[in-house]
């Protein structure tokens, strides 16, 4: 199962032990096939960004004398919303992240199948690229739902951004096979599952969605394909078909898939408030179940995307209570991670400064996702701007709150090179304002009835949405800021020690940055990983130290 | 309270008894979940500043309460079970309409909402009902879907190529209330838009004898001097503007400005300014000259001849646009130049 890694010389790390571009496009090496995700994911975040800022110049504009006609804006929000979903939250954290840090935080040398692993990141880039030569084609104007009959009937080339998911889908469940097996297998001596890294229980809990729920999707975009070319009339209503059938099928993916977004951030921010924390997490085990617990009832919650779709009365019962008990093991997490801090020793660096965003985003998204969960509410907020506010405090204020949390606390491991902290209170601090700025705005807008995805608005609504237009200035100056200085502190950014942060997990054991096989030496774990006792000497891990 | 006038701006106006209470189950929903994020993001401030770390203080070993993690299982899952049972309670009455309801058909299709009465009647982008009684309005789509959405009454539904779908109000404030299509319909999908009228009994037994109504207000608020204007050209009285003024009315409310402008920029159909009188390139290459006849036709038989560089989407008007609004109509387009 490991790959045969030659032995490091001393004084090399994975990224200068071998040259050249092959050496990355075709290594086996876990490390290097996480950061290809990381720069593809960053640079698809750069393009959907791009779409969402003009998105927001238009609404700021106004229609009169539009910058942007009405047709551009329903392919410019297609985009926005579909690489976002699929090219950028889904794969960034387990793929990218994952990648790089699973295997060492268990304490292996690679992940379980390498070329699998790499076969995974090339799905995923050959999917992107077809799903993408759609935008040089004519385009796709579906929304990221691809809600039938309007994708059979629209003239836009929605068949490759539908085969490009397709494609980009089998990546997924490679990589959550992957995962799967490489926790089961490749644990360092002493690492029992009651030793298990957080962040290591949320991504068996992602992986298990990613390998159950994907196929789904896949079907379910292969049929859409094949209503538009051979018009078998499962969809088409002209045809006999149902339209709503297919909103049934896109959601049962397309929920849970909101929990492979979310449960890998929730994994990382586990790991960060502990250490900066300097305490045990609150409610270990409660954490790792609660995974579990989310991922389950993620399964049987699709149809509350549908309360006004013309579901039955008794479907939307059930399907509204179901729903209630998500927020129950995430009140838990929650509360488990304020509780971490308590009577703690709290540092600020970058990671626990979006650890804090995080929580005072996705608190905000939890919250009003009560409100669409709710039957009678739901009615009146659901394909409103409420909805659009309340995902993007999930998934932005969750996911890639998440993601910063993950690369700020990772990156002085990924490159052995610390990042400069004034900076990054900086542009967090543009990050957090901003987002708020942008999305407050549009709980209010929703509430009063704006609905989503309007090209041109009533005029009552301008202010909102000029304000939230200013906030998404503050997002993009924010995020290309923190491009800049991180791409400043690899060129010339400080050493790194080996454990800066004095964590405790198996990563931290190794050298930053790690030697090709991660560890010189297999290490040994004798405690659990969240074991600060207090006034614990700094660069203690839970490991017998052989780096 | 302050914060109470400061959100309660935030909602439209109830024009139902429905719409009371959603508003109490929304009200209550938005303390409650004040409530928890003071809570939550409260303390994660408070921790951050109290135990920030300094030389000499030690932390503490905790791993866990179980009886704290009991209570933060138990509260919030009984406070669910009532959110949802509240939710459920409200929502089963919108889903129960008396049997009794006047009922009104209502057609979705890109990217106009045309309705019609049981005595015959047809109107398109503006829907008539009664006051206090319940009207029942049973949906349909030509085409893709669509949403049907009245905020005042909190209420939305689907409307579905292929199957029926219904919605219900008894509407308690008269005037006008703005519809919105909800479920993305394609181009002109913010573009789809219609007013629902709520009649007092007199303005009802009017409109149901088939009179001319007088203006009427946007619901809760007063007459504005447009509107006015705008009512002397509904019921083609005279007015400044004469003929094409009473046209740009029709023009306004039947849903020609979905597709057409009047400033020579193109949104999905071709603008008309300047179109009257001028020599028209058809699809399949010859011309045609735009007269009174030519546009009668388009508005009835849209398809007949598709403007080149045009797809032909173009719904037709025939039957719902009278013999004088017609006139109307064509003095209207005339006068763009």
């Amino acid at each position: 199962m490991t790959t045969a890694h030659a032995e490091s010389l001393p004084g090399t790390n994975y990224l200068n032990a071998t040259h050249g571009v092959k050496s990355w496009l075709l290594t086996l090496d876990h490390k290097r096939i996480g950061l290809m995700y990381l720069a593809t994911v960053l640079s698809f975040f750069l393009v959907g960004g791009v779409f969402a800022l003009l998105l927001r110049m238009q609404l700021f504009h106004g229609t009169a004398k539009p910058l942007i006609d009405a047709n551009t804006y329903n392919q410019f929000f297609t985009y926005h919303g579909a690489i976002m979903v699929f090219l950028v939250i889904i794969p960034a954290i387990p793929a990218a992240l994952g990648n790089f840090i699973l295997p060492m935080m268990l304490g292996a040398k690679d992940v379980a199948f390498p070329k699998l692993n790499l076969t995974s990141y090339y799905l995923y880039l050959i999917g992107a690229a077809v799903a993408t030569s759609a935008l040089f084609l004519r385009g796709a104007d579906t929304g990221w739902t691809f809600y039938t009959p309007y994708s059979i009937r629209t003239n836009t080339t929605v068949i490759l951004v539908l085969f490009g998911a397709f494609i980009a889908g089998f990546s997924s469940i490679l990589t959550g096979l992957n995962f799967i097996v490489t926790i089961h297998k490749l644990r360092a001596p002493g690492l029992s599952w009651s030793r298990l890294p957080l962040f290591v229980w949320a991504t068996y809990a992602t992986s298990i969605i990613q390998v159950l729920a994907t196929p789904v999707l896949a079907i379910t975009l292969m049929l859409l394909c094949m209503e538009r070319l051979l018009h078998i009339g499962i969809f088409d209503p002209k045809l006999g078909g149902d339209p709503v059938l297919f909103q049934h099928f896109f959601w049962f993916y397309s929920h849970p898939a909101v929990y492979i977004m979310i449960l890998p951030p929730m994994g990382i921010i586990s790991e960060v408030l502990p250490v900066f924390s300097r305490k045990p997490v609150f409610g270990y085990k409660a954490i790792a179940y609660s995974s579990f617990g989310i991922a389950l009832i993620a399964f049987i919650v699709w149809g509350h995307h549908m309360f006004v779709s013309g579901q039955s009365e008794l479907s939307n019962f059930v399907f509204s209570l179901l729903t209630m008990f998500v927020a129950v093991p995430t009140g838990v997490k929650t509360f488990s991670w304020v509780a971490t801090m308590y009577k703690g020793s709290i540092r600020f660096n970058a990671p626990m400064l979006y650890a804090f965003g995080f929580l005072e985003l996705f608190t905000m998204g939890g919250l009003t996702g009560v409100f669409l969960a709710t039957l009678a509410t739901d009615v009146h907020l659901t394909g409103t701007y409420f909805v659009v506010a309340h995902f993007h405090y999930v998934m932005v204020g969750g996911s890639l709150m998440g993601l910063l949390a993950g690369m700020h606390y990772w990156f002085p491991k990924m490159f052995g090179k610390m990042y400069n902290e004034r900076s990054a209170l900086i542009g967090w601090l543009f990050i957090i304002i901003g987002f708020n700025v942008t999305f407050f705005p549009q709980f209010i807008l929703g509430a009063q009835g704006m609905p989503r995805r309007y090209w041109d608005y009533l005029p009552e609504f301008t202010f909102l949405n000029r304000v939230s237009t200013v906030g998404s200035w503050f997002i993009g100056f924010g995020f290309f800021y923190t491009a800049y200085y991180l791409i400043k502190a690899l060129r010339s950014g400080p050493k790194a020690p080996n454990n800066p942060w004095d964590a405790m997990t198996l990563e931290w054991v190794s050298t930053s940055p790690p030697p090709t096989e991660n560890f010189l030496e297999t290490p040994t774990v004798k405690t659990w990983p969240y074991d600060y006792k207090p006034g614990m000497a700094p660069g203690i891990t839970m490991a017998d130290n052989p780096a | 309270m302050f914060l109470n006038e400061a959100y309660a701006g935030s909602l439209p106006i109830a024009a139902t008894d429905i719409a009371v209470q959603w508003d109490s189950l929304y009200n209550f929903l938005i303390w409650l979940s004040v409530f928890f994020f003071v809570l939550v993001v409260g303390a994660m401030i408070w921790f951050a500043i109290q135990y920030r770390a300094r030389p000499g203080i030690k932390t503490k070993y905790i791993t866990g309460n179980h009886l704290l993690e009991g209570v933060w299982i138990a509260i919030p899952t009984v406070l669910l079970l009532i959110i949802f049972g509240w939710g459920y309670t409200v929502y089963h009455k919108m889903k129960q309409p008396p049997s009794d309801a006047y009922e009104i058909r209502v057609v979705g299709k890109q990217w106009l909402w045309t309705f019609q009465y049981d005595n015959g009647r047809t109107s398109v982008g503006e829907v008539y009902v009664p006051m206090n009684k319940p009207v029942k309005l049973i949906m349909n789509s030509e085409d893709v879907l669509h949403g049907f959405f009245i905020p005042n009454f909190r209420v939305k539904q689907d409307v579905v190529p292929g199957m029926y779908s219904s919605i219900w109000f008894e509407a308690t404030v008269p005037g006008k209330h703005q519809v919105f299509c909800t479920e993305y319909c394609g181009t002109s999908h913010s573009g789809m838009l219609a007013k629902l009228i709520v009649l007092n009994d007199e303005q009802w037994k009017q409109w149901s004898n088939g009179k001319k109504l007088g203006p009427i207000p946007e619901a809760g608020k007063e007459l504005t001097a447009t509107e006015i204007q705008n009512a002397n050209v509904a019921s083609l009285q005279p007015v400044s503007g004469g003929l094409a003024m009473q046209g740009k009315h029709i023009f306004e409310t039947k849903g020609c400005v979905a597709c057409h402008t009047n400033d020579g920029t193109t949104k999905i159909g071709p603008s008309l300014k300047g179109v009257y009188g001028s020599r028209v390139e058809l699809t399949d290459g010859s011309f045609v000259k735009a007269d009174d006849d030519y546009i009668r036709e388009s508005i009835e038989k849209p398809q007949a001849k598709v403007v080149k560089g045009f797809s032909p989407l173009m719904p037709t008007f025939q039957g719902l646009v009278s013999g004088t609004e017609m006139n109307a109509l064509i003095a209207y387009i005339r006068s763009i130049k």
